[in-house]
């Protein structure tokens, strides 16, 4: 089983939804699409599932076109942001529908719904109705009916996105668990790059329509090909700061010079934009080989078991990541500092040419 | 502006309450602050909607008194305790303009016109819709809408109180921390007593000097996000602050002892000779793998997300999680954990033993 | 790659287009041809051309009928809109004695246009009519098949009596789509009940109050029955609205020519008012929206 998308692409009302992309997904795989809103996500599953045409490419299931095969017709589940459920049956009947559409016996039925619920812990709200339920469990619900079909492709679409979030953490452990225990192919919409890690398999990063990089979720982590990707795979964002590296080593707008280390040594002169993780930044207790910078304190948040602060740095907006909860006042001036090891080094053309995996000349170009 | 004394305040939804369980808010007797940010932080259902309508007198209480400034408001109306409320969906009079909706309250109040437009022009500066005030409100994205309830909340500066119920669930993502950034100014700027309803911890903890956790119609702690975070009083607390929330394992606990399956961990305080269900609670992050010191534990599996890695394993049938940094490389001859001593919580019967009590001998226990 | 273009498809509207033909397009055809010709019976049609229009357009008769419509459908509105939004504000918001209510309003909704006529007819006799009777035993003379002012009166809250529940049903559909946070919202900004009305509930109520308008309108510029029953359009020609001058003209007389052009013409005129009213409403609709 293998789904291939051959530059497959959708305009509608001028608007371009999705440009000319290429994926194959493999059988038995998870397969995140991580983007923020309205970056193709919902468009580019829509087009997967048949639910709606792409204007150029063609669609094949394993080897065979399918592009214009109805949605009744292909072997899909869909999973949606909204609890989807019959509100009429019970959990029971609401998994069993589609097991009673393929006219599969009853005996055969009762035993899938059974194992269903069992997997998805829902074996004690089985004969409740779904307002009856809270929303975990509908979502779970709805999640057991997309998977009791036993299909060839499973589409989830944030189907966490409405939860609190102490459900959305269980059920994101959860749901690494129920794929492994299907061959299907799995696709999954988030915007939280978290999320992407947590269910690992391969991430597609999407930007405005476009599919930016496509692989092991790792992989794409750590090597971000360019900004777009980089951007996209951290939460928050990646930090930039406008760099220029000449025979001495790396100048910061500041003037602060760091030396390179011998990997990053044969990265050729010129200006760079060098990009690090919310993580990376640090209270400055100034260890060898790391920089330091003056900053002034925005904000800052709290997470429950992290803190995030926003600093104002060299014209630059930074967003570092503490662990534990931490106070400070807002304005205050603080030392921070940052280890150049953990830079991305991206070119004039936002490319990846050097990463902390990476040595410049890897990266080919 | 005002302090808030609930008094013996219960509320339940049945005619005729009778058992706890029928309460949908237990007893609560706080006195909060003048010119303070609470958060009540609990899940659906815990009561904190409840507390909400009554300090806003949209509901009677069953029992007790709302005190503001000492002055018993329990059977006044909405409108004649001066408060001021932000609601879940943007609520903004379509056909007037963005001044007009900032206006309105004063003028409904026959304030003169000066002071009106010269409180608009302030308010409107402060959430930074000062180019937008001859916009009609009715085409405005939903954030640009809270943020004009957000200001008619703000223009009235005799305010009692403002309430927030739940007031970015209709904003995208990335909108959010601005507007949560901005409330905080604001609070900062003029000094409201401010309440704000949500289940998000990210939104009480970031929001709120001191935050109000309640649980099964109960407030269960009361404390700055420090607080909640290191000495949590209730597992509930425990469990909801923080991602994942802390690990609890059964242990039976002697003085400065806790024993489980016949392996002993060392604590730091004293905490006498508890009787009933003791939990130990340690959160993720003090839970360190080792190679020859700790109990014996078994990974189950591993979720590396970047910046650290989720560590799933069991400890004599309790699975509990860690987090592991992101430079620490998992050894498979890893197959213990220790904890860390200070930050070791022991829970009796589901409430936090107070060891600086039991050490100074008094027994006593929150 | 170019979207296919795919003529079979015209083949798959075909039942429609059949179906609309033989509802709509040919009746409607025949009648624009009778509006172009003239008949001496025994079927023996020729061409008048545009006379029929010509001699219409001229016709007092016409344009007394014409003007007569609209003012009814103008005072009707008047009335129906302000008093349904009246009665929806002061219907309970829930519990049983809401669903009484709604039961109560829709009841006039559910008796034939015929039967409304005769009702009000009977209603109104001074000689055995509960209304007429006690307005001649208060001293009060009103005759609505003699005084053509009475005539009005009568048709006009008959109208009112028939219909209004339609307008009050709506605009409580709407007043109860408003969530409680608004009404919270004005409470605690100490806002007036006519700023309530002003600012929330009547913005909110204009998706179905402009239905409402438009349905009340329609009906009433085609009003026929109730009018008819009750006083066969007089006295004279005081009640003689467009529809009943039309039956009079095509049934009464045979007059099926100028019947014909006068269809048509009503047809229009309706077209033209509800297409003008539509766009209006949307345009006020859009600009409202500008931000």
């Amino acid at each position: 089983m293998s789904l291939r998308l051959q530059s497959v692409s959708k305009i509608s009302n001028g608007e371009t939804h999705i440009y000319p992309t290429n994926l194959e997904l493999q059988k038995g795989t998870m397969n995140v699409l991580l983007g923020p809103t309205s970056s193709g996500k919902t468009s580019l599953m829509r087009l997967m599932a048949g639910l709606d045409r792409p204007d150029t490419g063609k669609i094949f299931w394993d080897g065979a076109d399918v592009t214009k095969k109805r949605v009744q017709d292909r072997d899909i589940a869909m999973v949606y942001q909204q609890f989807v459920n019959y509100p009429s049956m019970t959990v029971y009947d609401n998994i069993a529908s589609p097991l009673k559409i393929q006219k599969k016996s009853s005996s055969e039925i009762d035993a899938k719904v059974k194992e269903m619920a069992e997997l998805l812990q829902l074996t004690s709200v089985i004969d409740r109705k779904p307002n009856e339920i809270s929303g975990g469990q509908q979502q779970r619900c709805a999640m057991a009916r997309a998977l009791a079909k036993d299909v060839g492709l499973v589409l989830m679409d944030e189907p966490l996105a409405n939860l609190d979030y102490k459900l959305r953490e269980e059920l994101r452990f959860e749901i690494p668990r129920l794929f492994e225990a299907s061959g299907s192919i799995f696709v999954y919409a988030t915007t939280e790059p978290e999320e992407a890690l947590l269910l690992g398999g391969n991430t597609a990063t999407l930007w405005n329509g476009q599919v930016t990089q496509y692989g092991p979720a790792m992989d794409v982590y750590r090597d971000p090909l360019d900004e777009t990707t980089a951007r996209v795979y951290s939460d928050p964002p990646m930090n930039f700061v406008s760099v220029r590296k000449d025979g001495a080593g790396v100048h910061f707008p500041d003037g602060q010079l760091t030396r390179l280390n011998e990997d990053l040594a044969s990265l050729s002169d010129g200006e760079y934009r060098a990009g690090f993780r919310a993580h990376h930044l640090e209270m400055s207790d100034n260890q060898s080989g790391s920089i330091e910078f003056e900053a002034e304190l925005v904000v800052t948040e709290l997470t429950g078991s992290d803190t995030y602060i926003h600093v104002d740095v060299m014209d630059e907006r930074w967003i570092g990541l503490m662990p534990g909860l931490q106070t400070f006042e807002v304005g205050q001036a603080l030392k921070i500092c940052l280890d150049p090891q953990n830079f991305f080094y991206f070119d004039k053309d936002r490319k990846l040419v050097a990463s902390p995996n990476r040595k410049p000349e890897e990266s080919g170009i | 502006m005002a302090s808030l004394t609930l008094k013996n305040l219960a509320h339940s939804y049945h005619p005729n309450p009778g058992e706890d369980t029928d309460f949908a808010l237990k007893e609560v007797n706080h006195t909060w602050e003048d010119g303070r940010a609470y958060a009540l932080l609990g899940p659906s259902g815990c009561g904190k909607t409840t507390l909400l309508n009554i300090i806003s007198g949209l509901l009677t209480p069953t029992s007790g008194h709302v005190l503001f400034d000492n002055k018993d408001v329990t059977a006044s109306s909405t409108a004649e305790r001066n408060i001021a409320q932000v609601f879940q969906f943007p609520v903004v009079y379509d056909t007037m303009t963005v001044g007009q909706n900032l206006a309105f309250p004063l003028r409904n109040r026959g304030m003169e016109v000066d002071y009106i437009s010269q409180r608009v022009q302030r308010i409107a500066q402060m959430i930074g819709l000062e180019g937008d005030l001859h916009k009609k409100a009715r085409g405005l994205t939903s954030d640009l809408k809270q943020k004009i309830s957000l200001g008619r909340g703000m223009v009235r500066d005799d305010v009692n109180a403002i309430l927030f119920d739940e007031p970015l669930t209709v904003i995208d993502p990335h909108l959010k921390w601005e507007l949560r950034t901005q409330l905080k100014s604001l609070h900062r700027e003029f000094g409201h007593t401010m309440i704000y309803v949500t289940h998000d911890q990210t939104e009480a903890l970031t929001f709120a000097e001191k935050v109000v956790v309640m649980y099964d119609g109960r407030v269960v702690q009361i404390g700055t996000p420090k607080e909640l975070f290191e000495t949590p009083a209730h597992v509930f607390v425990g469990y909801f602050i923080g991602s994942p929330g802390m690990n609890f394992i059964p242990v039976s606990v002697a003085g400065r002892k806790a024993n489980i399956n016949g392996e002993t961990i060392n604590l730091n305080h004293d905490y006498g000779d508890p009787q009933g269900d003791v939990l130990l609670g340690i959160r993720p992050e003090f839970v360190r793998l080792t190679k020859g010191d700790g109990l014996p534990v078994q990974i189950n599996h591993i979720q590396d997300v970047g910046r650290h890695k989720f560590v799933n394993a069991t400890v004599f049938d309790v699975e509990i999680n860690i987090a592991a940094g992101e430079g620490f490389e998992i050894e498979s001859d890893m197959t213990r954990v220790e904890f860390d001593p200070s930050n070791i919580s022991i829970f009796c019967d589901d409430w936090r033993i107070n060891a600086e009590a039991v050490d100074q001998g008094t027994g006593a226990m929150t | 790659m170019q979207k296919t273009v795919n003529q079979r498809a015209w083949f798959l509207v075909l039942p429609v287009l059949i179906l609309v033909a033989f509802s709509s397009v040919i009746p409607m055809m025949t009648v624009v041809n009778y509006s172009f010709q003239d008949s001496f019976g025994e079927n023996i049609f020729f061409w008048v051309g545009l006379e029929w229009y010509k001699e219409l357009l001229q016709s007092e008769r016409l344009w007394d009928a014409f003007g007569r419509q609209l003012l009814f459908s103008f005072i009707i509105l008047m009335i129906e809109i302000p008093l349904g939004i009246l009665v929806a504000l002061s219907m309970p918001k829930k519990g049983f004695s809401a669903s009484i209510c709604l039961v109560l309003m829709s009841l006039p909704l559910l008796i034939p246009y015929n039967v409304v006529g005769t009702i009000w007819q009977v209603f109104g006799r001074a000689d055995i009519g509960l209304l007429g009777r006690l307005l001649s035993d208060l001293g009060i003379s009103y005759n609505y098949s003699q005084n053509a002012f009475d005539a009005w009166v009568t048709v006009i809250v008959m109208d009112v009596w028939h219909w209004t529940s339609l307008v009050a049903l709506l605009a409580y559909a709407g007043l109860r789509s408003i969530p409680r946070a608004y009404y919270q919202a004005a409470m605690i900004d100490q806002a007036s009940r006519w700023s309530v009305f002003r600012f929330i509930e009547l913005p909110k109520m204009r998706g179905v109050l402009m239905i409402a308008i438009l349905l009340r309108f329609m009906d009433s510029f085609m009003i026929y029955t109730e009018p008819f029953v009750l006083t066969g359009g007089g006295p004279g020609n005081a009640t003689t609205f467009l529809s009943i001058d039309l039956v009079k003209m095509a049934l009464g007389q045979f007059d099926l020519g100028p019947a014909a052009a006068f269809s048509l013409m009503y047809f229009l005129v309706i077209l033209l008012i509800s297409y003008v009213f539509y766009t209006v409403m949307i345009t006020v609709d859009k600009d409202e929206a500008k931000p």
